[in-house]
């Protein structure tokens, strides 16, 4: 076991929480991810395989999925984003790689990321000022990139209005917090 | 504007990049290309009061290249495809 | 003590008394009120002075269409100039200036310029101010906008925030009077997604500002209850205060929101404005329409107003502006004012109705024929001049009157793309007409339904087709239907000082003025005349403006056009626009890994892109930047240095035709790199000029980690896409950025492999055997953590890249600057980094400019000829192979405390100095605390034979007088050979 003490996207030792009415942001740096892409003629074998992995079908665009241990989001054509808990599935991408062996490219973006979970009724009311997805259709299991404070973001829905996932630039991760936070503020 | 990809349904076109003429993908070959097709392919350009093929990347989205048929008096967009599909078919 | 102006009944909360200041004078309203309506019912006409003659003004209406009653609110740094009195909510504690007079309202010197009317007609700046030129800048422009009309701003930063939103909505209905209203209900309750927009803090429009009843109850009640219905259903939202500025393409909307402007400061946290971008199926527009006023001399006296705006304040405000009020008309509209006004108990001094066949009235005068022909009164009419139907003469005692000349529907949203609104002969108006926006339908009175029964109607219908309901239509509340027919009357003959444009006093004569002179198109009338061209945009103006050229040019009002509307509708604040995004949030920032322990060391940071990178890390007792860029430069090549270079953009290049795919991007070849291995990558755009370099490394037969320069990482991966997309959809390849992901090292200097020894685990081999320069591999570190490590060197000494994941980035620097203590191993920041690559001869991004090619980079042979790449064909123009090609060169000041500036033009030792016989420029230039002296590198016509030749070096820019000689050396000033970093 190594000896190197990491810090979270914020800078922390410990995961950032902030609470402005009935809405919580919770920082996660609990959440590995890895991208997987298909090889070329691989979607459908590689969606198959993923199918068993997760439980449940790949997502297809714009979805979803969430399940224990792998979640998976739809990224582009082919390509999905799998997370899963870090203590535990540390090296997503090597696992990975086993499970689809010449299936898929497979990228480790745990630390390319940083991980919120906006959580409490009113959550829609903070992400209609942050971004422009379509929330009157945005239900559970949706999941959509779009720009938050000019950054490239994954927003994925877990239940409307109450529970919303949004994994964004890590290096960016404290002007993404602070956006958040000031539309937590003027929000609720 | 509005861009409905064919994947993810309407998108706002703030989320993409404009890459330009979808003539660019029609890369001269190298082995039979004369330096006038290349000359074409890298400085001329068309100038359309209408119907325009243009290549659209969704920077914000899930990096696909699209290819939209706009009109560039009116902004009504008549097609968009997936590049890549396209050309893989093609 | 209720004011004086005070009337009974209207839509203010009594139970609440607000005090507010007008120009320091203490006054109270109620909420409800606006600040207009307040001074009104407080006696009040005078509100402000106008643009040019600044001549005494009152509010002309009770809306955002207002040209006169513009003033300051608040004072410090919340100081808000050219307010429209008529719109801002009264709160607890406003405070509001007049503007545009001095010293007083009441007494203002530049009236004087009334006086002058004669010479200040349109034109007369264009005409007068002309010679010397000099003198426009420092005297003439400085004394004209000090005497103009505009409010004064704070000077001080906006202390408010804005914010930016979104929302999406099968249905977007802009406007809540009796149209809107009808629409929301009919499409509320079938369930789609709606959203009401509406620019007032009350909805319900003009029901709010009438005496008439829908379904048996008063107007304004049977509004509320309609926005109480629509207020319980949750696919409706409701946006009061929130106008809808502009109609942009394929459904978008901008709206913006007055969240706390209604309030003295906003609460903590919330913003005072929000911009909406608003995403709609389908719109509404129920815009309304907005009355014209009719031309006569002297009709802008404080107290003379539109009819209807005179009916709004009775009614939903319960304040007259006069105890006695006269009406001047030309269609039925205008009586219904003096019927209102004379049920409150005002008195009606007559109807002035310019009709022969005028209705009649027991109650009050009605002159039939009869025509306003002058005012009197300084400050505010105290009497009105007519030309009776018989030709007679007679005055009228009054302390306002009511004007109406007909009713202009609000189609400026509709124009906001292609429509060009149509006239319509039997409304005397235009009406929309040409290409809407797609997705729009105007109903109401935007749309020339002018009774409230057709308002309700075609608000409905309109809903009902905008969304495709099938089915019976609903039952419409019982309300008035009353015929309109409205005539052209634009002004009174023979006025001349007869006020089109009140807030940019454009009369009558000036319109007929700019047609003596020969302007014939709607376009340069405006500009000629500045007619429309107001805060106000001349929604209650260019319709007088455009009847009047019509008529001297002898033509048709539709024949004449009118000229284009623009968003936006109406006057909106820079900030709200901005959003969030100013300041130190006006873009995102991105911090290194090693951010914090920098932050800890006291690096003073510089933005490269949106990154914060570290530049130097001074030590106690150096006092300038030189000391401690030196130092690390001398530290690093002595022993070693470790930099942050996490921000290189990292891109993660698999498949099966990853080697393929990089031969095709790279000018050079990387087909046969080993596994293990990393080359130097040259890209060139098709053109052949440089794209970007970097490095790639083999980690894998079908995979590669591409590096590029931290200002070009999107850019590259875009064209990585274009070209694996676009150009090679048959290939095996998979993309996506690292960037992130690896902290990233580059740790340097002669010392490095014995730092990186202490680092790397036992097993992993980092000799120059097993590890030699170039290679790269997967490795673990500190005890089992996944690392990569590269052997490639920016700063020509034997070094190394080591990555991480990017949270344990922040304890790998620390451990290195532990375990590098015995080497007095020195963080060195992208200063240094700079010294050390432009003493190596490194191309960076001053030489990669966007004008360079591999040729003038020197790196001309390592273009393939071999195989196809990118940029390659082009590469071989023989426009860019010149025998005298710049190339890249080393330069020295002769005299070695000379300075070289980057930027700077290489000259011939003797001959001109002119383009002309330019020989070159210098790209990059700096101390090099190894020489000794600056260096710089720079393009040199023919540079590759030209070494040990002396040339001047000028800079035009700065100073021509200053001329440096330097000598033409090898740009490779340290190590040429390469023996370090190969040891």
């Amino acid at each position: 076991m190594h000896d190197l003490s990491p810090i979270t996207a914020l800078g922390g030792s410990a995961a950032r929480v902030e609470t402005v009415g009935a809405v919580t942001l919770t920082e996660r740096p609990d959440v590995a991810l890895a991208s997987v892409a298909a090889r070329r003629g691989q979607a459908e074998a590689c969606a198959t395989a993923l199918t068993r992995l997760l439980g449940a079908a790949a997502p297809a665009p714009g979805k979803s999925s969430a399940g224990d241990p792998f979640s998976a989001v739809w990224m582009g054509p082919g390509q999905w984003m799998l997370s899963a808990d870090f203590t535990t599935h540390e090296d997503i991408a090597a696992m990975l790689k086993d499970a689809l062996a010449d299936m898929a490219s497979i990228t480790e973006q745990t630390d390319a990321w940083t991980c919120f979970d906006l959580t409490g009724q009113g959550a829609f009311a903070v992400l209609e000022l942050l971004c422009n997805v379509n929330l009157t259709t945005f239900h559970a299991g949706n999941a959509t990139r779009s720009t938050i404070h000019h950054l490239g973001c994954f927003v994925i829905c877990t239940e409307p209005d109450t529970s919303v996932r949004i994994i964004g630039p890590r290096a960016s991760a404290g002007s993404l917090h602070h956006a958040i936070t000031t539309a937590m503020a003027a929000a609720l | 504007m509005i861009i409905n990809h064919p994947l993810l349904g309407p998108r706002d076109s703030a989320e993409f990049v404009y890459l330009g003429t979808a003539d660019l993908m029609n890369r001269p070959d190298p082995d039979t290309a004369t330096p006038e097709d290349w000359h074409d392919y890298a400085y001329l350009r068309d100038n359309p009061a209408g119907t325009h093929r243009e290549l659209w990347f969704h920077d914000g989205g899930d990096r696909s290249i699209l290819i939209v048929t706009r009109d560039t008096i009116t902004h009504e967009i008549s097609a968009v495809e997936l590049a890549l599909k396209t050309r893989a078919e093609a | 003590m209720t004011p004086k102006n005070r009337l009974d009944g209207g839509q203010i909360d009594r139970n609440t008394t607000l005090s507010f200041s007008f120009d320091g004078k203490q006054y109270t309203g109620h909420p409800g009120d606006t600040l207009a309506s307040a001074l009104l019912a407080n006696n009040v006409r005078l509100m402000g002075r106008s643009f040019k003659y600044h001549r005494p003004r009152g509010p002309m209406t009770a809306g955002s269409e207002e040209p006169n009653a513009i003033v300051e609110l608040r004072s410090g740094a919340r100081q808000e100039p050219n307010t429209r009195a008529t719109t801002a909510e009264l709160f607890d504690g406003l405070a509001a200036r007049s503007q545009n007079r001095w010293p007083s309202l009441k007494f203002d010197v530049m009236s004087i310029n009334d006086r002058f009317s004669n010479f200040l007609t349109a034109g007369f700046y264009y005409k007068t101010f002309m010679w010397p030129a000099a003198f426009w800048e420092k005297l003439y422009e400085p004394i004209i906008r000090k005497a103009a009309g505009l409010g004064s701003l704070s000077m001080q930063a906006d202390p408010d925030d804005y914010d930016k939103g979104f929302r999406h909505c099968d249905l977007l209905i802009v406007g809540a009077g009796p149209a809107g209203l009808s629409a929301a209900l009919t499409a509320g309750r079938s369930g789609r997604q709606v959203i009401v927009a509406d620019e007032d803090f009350r909805m319900g429009g003009r029901l709010n500002a009438e005496t008439f009843e829908v379904a048996d109850m008063a107007g304004a009640d049977w509004a509320a209850q309609a926005v109480a219905e629509l207020s319980a259903m949750p696919n409706v939202r409701l946006m009061p205060r929130t106008t809808v500025i502009g109609a942009f393409d394929h459904g978008i909307y901008g709206a913006v929101e007055r969240i706390s402007d209604h309030l003295p400061t906003p609460p903590t946290g919330k913003p005072r404005q929000i911009l909406w971008r608003i995403y709609s199926g389908q719109t509404l527009l129920c815009a309304g329409a907005t009355e014209r006023p009719i031309a006569f001399n002297n009709n802008d006296r404080p107290g003379i107003m539109l009819a209807a705006s005179v009916r709004a304040y009775v009614n939903r405000w319960a304040a007259t502006p006069a105890q006695r009020v006269a009406i001047f008309t030309n269609n039925d509209d205008g009586h219904r004012t003096a019927r209102d006004l004379h049920a409150k108990g005002v008195k009606v001094a007559a109807v002035i109705d310019t009709r022969a066949d005028a209705p009649g009235a027991i109650d009050y005068e009605v002159l039939s024929g009869a025509q306003v022909v002058d005012t009197k009164g300084r400050l505010g009419v105290t009497f009105v001049e007519l030309k009776l139907a018989d030709g007679n003469s007679r005055t009228i005692e009054c302390g306002a009157l009511g004007v109406s000349g007909g009713w202009n529907p609000n189609v400026h949203l509709t124009c906001h793309q292609r429509g060009r609104p149509q006239w319509n002969g039997a409304l005397a108006a235009f009406v929309p007409g040409g290409t809407l926006p797609p997705g729009m339908i105007v109903a109401g009175a935007a749309n020339g339904a002018f009774s409230t029964h057709g308002a309700l109607k075609s608000g409905a219908d309109a809903a009902r087709k905008a969304l495709g309901l099938e089915g019976r239509a609903p039952e419409l509340p019982q309300a008035e239907d009353a015929p309109v027919t409205q005539t052209p009357f634009w002004y009174v003959e023979g006025c001349s000082r007869a006020w089109l444009d009140q807030q940019n006093d454009v009369t009558v004569k000036d319109v007929k003025l700019s047609h003596q002179e020969g302007f014939r198109s709607v376009e340069h009338l405006k500009r000629y005349t500045t007619l429309g061209m107001a805060t106000d945009q001349g929604k209650t103006s260019n319709m007088g403006g455009l009847a009047i050229m019509a008529e001297l040019a002898g033509k048709a009002i539709p024949e004449v056009g009118t000229t284009v509307f623009r968003p936006p509708y109406t006057p909106t604040a820079i900030g709200v626009l901005a959003g969030r995004m100013r300041g130190t949030e006006f873009h995102p920032t991105r911090l290194t890994p090693s951010h914090y322990w920098a932050q800890e060391r006291g690096a003073v940071f510089v933005e490269v892109g949106n990154w914060l990178r570290a530049q130097w890390f001074p030590l106690p007792g150096e006092t300038h930047w030189r000391q401690s860029v030196d130092r690390e430069v001398m530290a690093t090549r002595a022993s070693v240095g470790v930099c942050d270079c996490t921000t290189l953009g990292k891109i993660d290049v698999q498949g099966v035709d990853a080697a393929a795919f990089l031969n095709k991007l790279y000018c050079n070849g990387f087909a046969k790199l080993a596994v293990g291995k990393t080359r130097y990558g040259l890209m060139l755009r098709e053109d052949g000029i440089a794209m970007d370099d970097g490095t790639a490394a083999r980690l894998a037969e079908d995979h590669f980690v591409v590096t590029t320069t931290t200002a070009n990482a999107g850019k590259v991966y875009q064209h990585m896409e274009f070209v694996r997309q676009c150009l090679m959809p048959d290939a095996d390849v998979q993309l996506i950025s690292t960037t992130e992901a690896w902290a990233q090292f580059a740790v340097a200097g002669p010392n490095s492999r014995r730092l990186l020894q202490k680092i790397v685990d036992p097993d992993v081999d980092i000799s120059n055997d097993a590890f030699p320069f170039m290679a790269c591999g997967n490795i673990t570190v500190c005890g089992g953590l996944r690392a990569r490590l590269f052997r490639i060197s920016f700063s020509g000494e034997l070094a190394f890249e080591i990555a991480v994941p990017a949270r344990y980035g922040d304890a790998l620097m620390r451990r290195l600057m532990a375990e590098g203590e015995e080497f007095d191993v020195t963080p060195y920041g992208t200063e240094a980094l700079s010294v050390m690559r432009i003493e190596k001869g490194h191309a960076a991004g001053n030489e990669l400019n966007g004008t360079t090619t591999a040729l003038n980079l020197g790196m001309g042979r390592m273009v393939s000829r071999s195989k196809d790449s990118i940029g390659s064909k082009l590469s071989e123009r023989p426009g860019l192979n010149e025998d005298d090609a710049l190339m890249q060169v080393g330069l020295r000041p002769v005299s070695r405390d000379d300075k070289i500036t980057a930027g700077g033009i290489l000259m011939r030792a003797d001959g001109p100095v002119d383009a002309a016989h330019s020989q070159g420029y210098v790209t990059s230039a700096a101390f090099s605390p190894t020489l000794g002296s600056m260096i710089g590198l720079g393009f040199l016509k023919d540079g590759g034979v030209r070494t040990g030749e002396t040339l001047r070096l000028v800079s035009p820019l700065t100073d021509l007088t200053v001329e440096v000689e330097v000598e033409v050396v090898s740009p490779h000033f340290v190590d040429p050979e390469g023996e370090r970093l190969r040891a």
